[in-house]
């Protein structure tokens, strides 16, 4: 197939497609539908200039191949991408939206996202955004794909901002409860120092400082805690990133069980909840991980008591929606923006929302 | 898609006068009678924003000052079809402020209360016209600030921020305006309460906060936004340097960059605004550079120093011929006294001055700079540079007097070339002021029509009447048609080569 082939498959599609790369998402977000259009093909990056702190890249590459070649050049994604069995697309990692555990302190997909091609419902070829970081010519279209689930159009291409690997790395560990723990994580944010990542489980606090050399020296002095080998606090980051740690592993036995496992997002001072299940906290407090048997309902209420909101993240059935339902002046809204990409209603139907 | 917005009105056929009275009519049950201006003498100060070359009396001006009144005026408006323009501090220099003819503004100023400033979350709570930098200086006791630094900080409404997503002179290091919010409260055409984002770090559904910040007021009405605070760094030191070659300094930026240092700020300017600004502060610029460089760091007093050496090094391996490092607070401010008076001081040099604001990859600074030069001879017109350097982003000042016309039109194709310029170079028209009126045609350079079509239909989703803001930042079809200039390809290019997969 080449590309007018492509779009006019898009133009002409009248029954569901749901666009796939590796498929390592295919858990995530609202059941699969339609028939399978594959990004693979569309392998490669078009352009990447360290100096210039972007990278283009087309969406069936993986992601791994991409963060191996910005290794080389000592940058990297600061969004740290979850990569779920270590695989997944550029395109599915633009489409899921979903960011790793230095997103509270460096910015999520979206914030790094510069520019993004795609095909509409109409079978055209769009271009929005741009490989420049100030950029406010037309509505930011670019940005509004991530974590759209593919819902609004085929991605094809993504630019993304792309930042230099810190100088200096050490990550320390504290011994707290849960509450005081929120607490550390909070007031230090607060403070001029380099965290670039937090995590609690267990009754233990890590923190990731990363940073000019004296920085993070002068933090490790002030902070105080045990500093971690870096070999163990690599491999620590990397589980919680991935979802490969203990605690997933853990949470995706107890789904096969039964349970499920949810994803609340949160003002980060929401205060400790008294969930019952297991709890992992990322994000200096923003993103609670929570596995529990719990009523759906009990759990999004009790998200949206504090502020925030939940997504059921896995579980063997699906039916009580996986994302926080609307108010009725943004479903509106959404209903209306999805017509005007996709006026047939056929990409990747229900992957956000039933209706959608 | 594609369907061309419907023209508003009250009704087809009335004259100024009867929309007048039938708006008047529908509005002042609505709103305390100081609150609702209609005289051509109270209405003729809010005809124009920034960019005052551009002017249109509004049919009326409503001042509310609650929440609810907001919500009845939207919805009054809607009822007859009236065009409604939100309107912050009229600090923006595009004209995206500029009223309708046939439509209300709707003068946000009066909601000034700084609602909360919760320390420990780093946030702030706002109404949409608190001044950016009182943000900052509410956040002060507690040793935070609001990042995004828009040069008219001091006067500029954070709602105007949301509607343009401003920069500033600190974004390679802290990010735009969008990076800096989590939720705005707002209403949408109908008059509904509605909120983009959330008070945690994301929010349900699609990322319509993203589409939001930065549409000109073309999508909804903000009343309220929460942001985010950050720690106010210890200590800034600058460095200026000069280079004998602008060709070396565009290097150096680059240079900077590739040994993975992220300036807090990184300008540049050429020799006639080094002139310009040095004849106005007297802060010892070397006015035998091409270009001088300014570039800041800030941190720790043991990471800025480490910076520092960095930067230095760099700087002078690129071939600076004079580097000096701010000793205190004084001389740093002094360092960047003559850059923030760029404007002011080609104020003095020049009857009149056009601001451009483009952005373009780093690596051709340079490129654009001699552009420029040989422009100048082209139109017979004078053009000092300033530029955020650090993020491509280009402020040049053609200097002319608008009392000629003739000069006005040079000035107008000068601009209008740097604009085309600088998208074929891979870059954007617009990277900080946004488009309002004034860049309009330059949209039809950057996008193509099924892009323009889809932003079009993009804001129907939001505004299915067409009466937010109407007629700015996305030119329609016909005026793309009348303009006549091709669209540049940009972005496409890869896919050429790629004929099979």
């Amino acid at each position: 197939m080449n590309f007018a082939e492509l779009r006019q498959q898009l133009r002409e599609a009248r029954a569901p497609l749901r666009f796939t790369g590796l498929g390592s998402k295919d858990f995530y977000g609202g059941a699969l539908q339609g028939e399978p259009l594959s990004t693979l093909a569309l392998n490669g990056v078009t352009a990447y200039e360290p100096s210039e702190l972007f990278i283009s890249v087309l969406a069936g590459t993986p992601v791994f191949d991409v963060e191996a070649l910005l290794a080389q050049h000592r940058q990297r994604f600061a969004f740290e991408p979850p990569r779920f069995g270590g695989e997944g697309t550029v395109g599915g990692m633009v489409a899921a939206g979903l960011s790793g555990p230095a997103r509270a302190a460096l910015g999520s997909v979206r914030d790094h996202l510069l520019g993004a091609v795609m095909i509409n419902g109409a079978g055209e070829l769009l271009s929005f955004g741009g490989t420049v970081m100030k950029n406010v010519a037309g509505f930011d279209v670019s940005r509004v794909l991530a974590g759209s689930m593919g819902q609004l159009g085929l991605i094809t291409e993504v630019t993304l901002k792309v930042m230099p690997l810190p100088a200096a790395v050490v990550t320390l560990r504290f011994e707290f409860e849960q509450t005081p723990a929120l607490t550390a994580m909070n007031r230090w944010g607060g403070e001029p120092l380099p965290i670039e990542a937090s995590a609690w489980w267990d009754g233990a606090l890590l923190l990731r400082l990363g940073g000019a050399q004296a920085a993070v020296e002068a933090a490790t002095q002030k902070l105080g805690g045990d500093v971690i080998p870096p070999e163990m606090a690599g491999a620590f980051w990397l589980g919680l990133r991935d979802q490969s740690d203990e605690f997933f592993v853990g949470a995706e036995r107890a789904v096969a069980g039964g349970a499920r496992l949810w994803r609340l997002s949160l003002p980060s001072t929401a205060p400790e909840l008294k969930l019952h299940g297991e709890q992992l906290i990322d994000w200096g407090g923003a993103q609670r991980w929570v596995v529990t048997p719990m009523e759906p309902a009990a759990v999004r209420e009790a998200a949206a008591k504090v502020g925030g909101h939940a997504t059921l993240f896995r579980a063997l059935d699906k039916s009580p929606g996986a994302f926080a339902p609307l108010s009725a002046p943004l479903a509106a809204i959404h209903r209306r923006l999805k017509a005007s990409f996709d006026p047939n209603g056929v990409f990747n139907p229900g992957r956000l929302y039933a209706d959608l | 898609m594609n369907a061309p917005l419907r023209e508003p009105g009250i009704e087809p056929g009335l004259d100024r006068q009867a929309r007048l009275r039938q708006l008047v009519a529908a509005l002042s049950p609505l709103l305390p009678a100081h609150a609702l201006l209609h005289q051509a003498e109270q209405t003729t100060p809010y005809e124009c924003d920034g960019l005052t070359a551009y002017r249109q009396r509004p049919l009326a001006v409503a001042l509310p000052e609650t929440e609810a009144q907001v919500a009845a005026v939207l919805k009054a408006c809607h009822r007859l079809g009236v065009p409604v323009v939100a309107r912050g501090a009229g600090t923006g220099l595009s004209g995206g402020a500029m009223p309708h003819e046939a439509g209300l503004t709707l003068a946000l100023a009066k909601f000034n209360r700084i609602l909360s400033v919760e320390p420990l979350a780093r946030t702030a709570r706002v109404q949409c016209g608190v001044r950016n930098l009182a943000i900052s200086e509410a956040a002060a006791a507690h040793g935070l600030y609001y990042a995004p630094d828009p040069s008219s900080q001091i006067a500029c409404s954070i709602g105007g921020n949301i509607a343009e997503n401003s920069g500033g002179v600190h974004c390679l290091k802290y990010g735009l305006t969008l990076h800096n919010v989590l939720r705005v409260r707002g209403y949408t055409v109908e008059g509904e309460a509605v909120e983009f984002g959330c008070e945690a770090l994301d929010a349900p559904g699609l990322d319509l906060l993203a589409l939001v910040v930065g549409s000109e007021g073309m999508l909804a009405v903000v009343t309220e936004v929460t942001v985010k605070l950050v720690p106010k760094p210890q200590l800034a030191r600058c460095i200026m340097a000069s280079f004998d070659d602008v060709r070396k300094a565009g290097d150096a930026v680059a240079a900077i960059i590739a040994a993975g240092i992220i300036p807090a700020g990184l300008e540049m300017m050429d020799k006639p605004m080094t002139a310009a600004v040095e004849d106005f502060v007297h802060a010892g610029y070397d006015l035998e550079a091409e270009a001088i460089l300014l570039c800041e760091s800030d941190g720790t007093p043991e990471e800025v120093a480490e910076e520092v050496a960095k930067m230095e090094a760099v700087l002078q391996a690129a071939g600076a011929t004079r580097c000096q490092v701010s000793e205190d607070e004084a001389q740093r401010l002094k360092f960047w006294s003559g850059r923030k008076n760029a404007f002011p001081a080609s104020g003095r040099i020049s009857p009149d001055y056009m601001c451009m604001d483009s952005t373009i990859p780093r690596k051709h600074l340079a490129t654009i700079l001699l552009d420029i030069q040989q422009m100048e001879k082209k139109y017979g017109l004078r053009c000092a540079n300033v530029f955020h350097a650090g993020d491509g982003n280009l402020h040049p000042l053609i200097l002319f007097d608008a009392n000629d016309p003739d000069q006005l039109q040079r000035c107008e194709l000068f601009g209008a070339e740097i604009l085309e310029r600088s998208v074929a170079l891979g870059g954007t028209v617009t990277g900080e002021h946004g488009v309002g009126v004034e860049k309009l045609n330059s949209m039809c350079v950057q996008f193509s029509a099924e892009e323009r079509g889809q932003m079009l239909a993009l804001k129907a989703a939001f505004d299915p009447a067409g009466t937010l803001n109407p007629g700015k930042q996305i030119p329609s079809l016909s005026r793309c048609a009348e303009y006549g200039r091709m669209h540049v390809k940009r972005g496409l290019l890869a896919f050429p080569e790629l004929e099979r997969f």
